[in-house]
């Protein structure tokens, strides 16, 4: 890198904030010429600009245009109408990767909501909760890269290296190519998932625990309930709107996963979802129109999530 | 919502004595889940400060017997020869500009929707909730069809543009939450004051809004320090301006099986999330569980 790349870095970082205080001082100069009663109705424009000039360039435009690309051919010169989708649906590929995403829809969501409940009941009971909870926090500030190569590392064939394969051993069980053979090496990369966002779920979830009243609980084991009925009849539907939060981020990572399939099999032997295609209809096929067309798929299994976050935005503004 | 805290305490059944061995099944399930979830981390760690030959013949296990036989040499191989040490500049280069731009944009943006009426406000607001979850595949082609025309490809900027774009909606949606819950008075009485809009944002918004403004830092600069998609598509074929998830990503490509290397390589990545995480954890739990409604 040369020394120019940093001295500009420094630039922007003190730079900015101080751009900032002058287009602020900027739009009460030019709103000086309307008439007073002209400035709130001008002002609150000239604060959003900045920021919509942004999003509109890089978010809402590219989205839009990926749409119109993925009726183009793969150098994006001619209009091809459905012909992308048509020859993606026609593809094995495409359907391999389908099945890849729905996996990881259903067993990575499930299994991380679930296992997160679990975990945020367990140790709501004992005194070392802050302890456990942040261990299981831990992976949630690292790298989907750098929780690949660890556990490339767990998985690696020699059970003198690997460790899941060493403890496979002491069981008696041959040594395992865990990443090789579908659809078992889609599930061990949805396992490093699940051990990444498990965190997540468990902190949320337990939030919403301590929200619970605890003469509730007490109430109904006094009247005889077992540990599962209060689980299964009072904490479950008490925390649903919870879940339901947790359960569509949840979606929203399955759907949009890449890192983890990249880093640790390259979409091979069958891993590749929705995300991992994309890049590779782009990049390795050089086929602009193809990876839109994906795009554009995963977008629209995006938007009941977005449907869904803006009715309860909306309820939330209603009770403000 | 401070999530990673003491625990409320659990009261027993009123009158139910119970004994130790009662909850031994619990402790058991928690020691045992909290061993697996630390395992994997350990096993990384230990193994990067094992010499080469032990690391790819031996189990990281066995590293505790003795003689001791650790060493520093993997991370000075990875620093200088992989071109980590430039990637971790990178990885900061990158971040730090892609932090500060988008919360200091959002904060003015945030602050008319808390405090301005305007027509179509709420039906705007609704646009940026909706924005939230977009992925980044579908925007990130025509993103890099503009950067390219701008002759940004391949440099910082793109990346710091990219990730502004990407990253605004959710520090309105977060920044226009904690400003729209500040009380109503303390304006009103401002403005009788002859305070300008103006005045109030940077005199009285910005310096009681630093404990939402510090998780949002975090949770961008976390989100930047980690990504690998946007880096990859933008500089991936620039090693010298890549971050260290794109030199990782491609040392394993190229190094397989090198173990003694990559976990030197991964855990370098690690270092400094790991040292936010333990030393504002408060407010790294809260951006992220605020964050997580993000695209």
């Amino acid at each position: 890198m040369d020394v120019g790349t940093g001295v500009l870095a420094v630039v922007v970082v003190v730079g900015v904030p101080a751009i900032t205080v002058l287009y602020a001082l900027a739009t009460e100069w030019v709103l000086r010429f309307l008439p007073e009663r002209g400035r709130p109705r001008l002002r609150p424009w000239l604060w959003l600009l900045p920021a919509f000039a942004f999003i509109g360039i890089f978010l809402v435009y590219p989205t839009v245009y990926t749409v119109v690309l993925s009726l183009m051919d793969r150098r994006s010169e001619e209009f091809v109408g459905s012909a992308n989708y048509v020859d993606l649906f026609g593809q094995p590929l495409f359907w391999q990767t389908i099945a890849n995403s729905v996996m990881w829809l259903a067993f990575f969501t499930t299994i991380t909501v679930v296992f997160g409940l679990i975990v945020a009941v367990l140790t709501d009971r004992v005194r070392y909760e802050t302890g456990v909870k942040a261990l299981i926090f831990i992976p949630m500030a690292i790298s989907f890269v750098a929780a690949g190569v660890i556990w490339n590392f767990m998985y690696d064939f020699n059970p003198e290296v690997g460790t899941v394969n060493a403890a496979a051993g002491a069981l008696g069980v041959e040594p395992q190519a865990w990443l090789f053979e579908w659809p078992r090496n889609t599930f061990m990369l949805i396992i490093v998932g699940i051990w990444m966002w498990v965190g997540f779920a468990m902190v949320i979830l337990s939030a919403g625990l301590k929200g619970i009243s605890t003469e509730l609980l007490e109430a109904a084991r006094m009247d005889g309930a077992n540990e599962f009925q209060v689980f299964f009849r009072i904490i479950v539907p008490l925390l649903a709107p919870t879940i339901a939060v947790v359960g569509t981020t949840i979606v929203i990572v399955a759907l949009k996963t890449f890192d983890i399939v990249w880093v640790m099999t390259g979409g091979q032997f069958d891993t590749d979802v929705i995300g991992t295609l994309f890049y590779e209809e782009r990049f390795t096929n050089r086929d602009a129109g193809a990876a839109s067309a994906v795009a554009v798929i995963l977008l629209l299994t995006i938007i009941p999530v977005m449907l869904f976050n803006i009715r309860r935005f909306k309820a939330q503004e209603a009770t403000r | 919502m401070s999530a990673v805290t003491a625990p409320a305490g659990y009261t027993e059944v009123a009158g139910q004595p119970r004994h130790w061995y009662s909850r031994l099944p619990l402790h058991l399930v928690l020691v045992v889940v909290s061993l697996i979830w630390l395992v994997p981390t350990v096993a990384l760690l230990v193994s990067s400060f094992r010499p080469p030959a032990e690391v790819n013949a031996t189990g990281w296990w066995t590293a505790f017997q003795l003689p001791f036989n650790f060493t520093l040499d993997n991370y000075s191989s990875v620093l200088t020869r992989n071109n980590l040490g430039q990637s971790f500049l990178n990885s900061l280069f990158i971040s730090i500009p892609a932090t500060v731009i988008p919360v200091m944009v959002a904060a003015f943006a945030a602050y008319a929707f808390a405090w301005m009426d305007f027509p179509g406000r709420n039906a705007l607001f609704v646009l940026v909730v909706a924005l939230l979850v977009v992925p980044l595949q579908s925007a990130l082609i025509p993103v890099l069809q503009i950067t390219t025309a701008a002759g940004l490809t391949g440099t910082f900027p793109a990346v710091w543009l990219a990730h502004t774009g990407f990253g605004l909606p959710f520090a309105i949606f977060l920044l226009r939450n904690f400003f729209g819950a500040l009380p109503r008075d303390m304006f009103e009485s401002a403005y009788l004051d002859g305070a300008s809009p103006t005045t109030a944002f940077f005199r009285l918004v910005l310096p009681l809004s630093v404990p939402a403004i510090a998780s949002l830092v975090i949770f961008q600069f976390m989100w930047v320090w980690n990504d690998l998609l946007v880096a990859l598509i933008l500089v991936g074929g620039f090693p010298r301006v890549a971050p260290m998830t794109v030199t990782i990503a491609n040392m394993v490509g190229t190094l397989g099986q090198n173990w003694h290397l990559l976990t030197a390589a991964a855990f370098v990545s690690m270092v400094l999330p790991l040292i936010v995480f333990f030393s504002l954890q408060r407010y790294f739990v809260r951006g992220m569980l605020a964050g997580s409604v993000k695209g």
